[in-house]
């Protein structure tokens, strides 16, 4: 069944705020294979002028997969997930996040479109640091293949 | 390598390319570190199940891996501003000890008034890419 297009503009504030952990930001790094001293050694990190160790370029999907994942399939949206693959993904970053941020999550529902039988729908996520500043943007794209595909 | 400035950079400027293997442990590793579970990327039973030539990495590995082109040669991953791709094949990774091997490259495509490079980032798999539309924005010192 086709998305319904009016769900576009539809928000989502998650009720709990992601806090930013040292050894999540190194684990995360360890995994992608960024070695950087930024994303592993304090006092590295702060030689460079940041409170603690810095995340890696796509940490925030860790911060963002689930809460995506559980918006789109709500039933008021209702993607099938068991039929969703992975289109495009974009991070925009206002400031680089740090271990020790405390972030609050506002996603929403960008686009949803039709095409050739597949369903697209792109979400962005705001992440907002305590104090309200701007810190990153992150945009996802799922394509749920058609039923007949 | 010295760190590449505004004034040293030119379009068409090649970035090292780095070679990355991905194995299993890799994809487990990866699952853990940022939550992602689905079954298809370490079951090979299910990933067979749902039409795919057998167990894929996430394509947020693939991604992940394919920036470090670009932190490693402006030496700062806090340079990068803006990172956008686009998945167009999987990886497959067999169940061995070899894994397989993903070759990431970069290009300088434009320098940007507002001070900004542009590096478009390729990613090689078996003879095909996996990333499409794939850039990076990146801030260096002037």
């Amino acid at each position: 069944m086709a998305l319904d297009p009016s769900n576009i503009g539809r928000e989502f504030i998650s009720d709990q705020t992601y806090l930013v952990g040292r050894e999540k930001v190194r684990e995360f790094a360890r995994a992608v294979g960024e070695s950087s001293p930024l994303c592993h050694d304090v006092a590295a990190a702060r030689a460079a002028g940041y409170a603690d160790v810095v995340a890696s370029t796509t940490f925030p999907i860790a911060i963002t997969l689930e809460i995506v994942g559980d918006f789109v399939t709500d039933p008021a949206v209702g993607l099938d997930w068991s039929r969703v693959v992975h289109g495009d993904q974009r991070f925009a970053y206002s400031r680089p996040i740090v271990a020790g941020d405390e972030l609050q999550v506002t996603t929403v529902i960008e686009d949803i479109k039709a095409i050739a039988g597949n369903d697209m729908i792109t979400v962005r996520s705001d992440l907002t640091a305590s104090n309200g500043e701007q810190v990153a943007q992150v945009w996802t794209s799922l394509v749920a293949r058609g039923e007949a595909a | 390598m010295t760190t590449p400035t505004l004034s040293s950079v030119a379009v068409g400027d090649l970035l090292p390319e780095v070679a990355v293997t991905f194995t299993r442990a890799d994809l487990v590793r990866y699952a853990g570190a940022s939550g992602d579970f689905n079954i298809i990327h370490w079951n090979e039973r299910t990933a067979l199940a749902v039409g795919l030539p057998g167990v894929i990495a996430h394509g947020m590995l693939t991604m992940g891996q394919a920036i470090n082109v670009v932190t490693r040669w402006c030496a700062d991953p806090t340079a990068v501003v803006d990172y956008q791709v686009r998945f167009t094949r999987p990886v497959v990774v067999p169940d061995n000890d070899e894994g397989v091997v993903v070759t990431f490259g970069g290009k300088v495509s434009a320098i940007n008034e507002d001070g900004t490079i542009k590096v478009d980032i390729s990613a090689v798999f078996e003879d095909k890419t996996v990333l499409a539309r794939s850039s990076a924005l990146v801030r260096v010192s002037a």
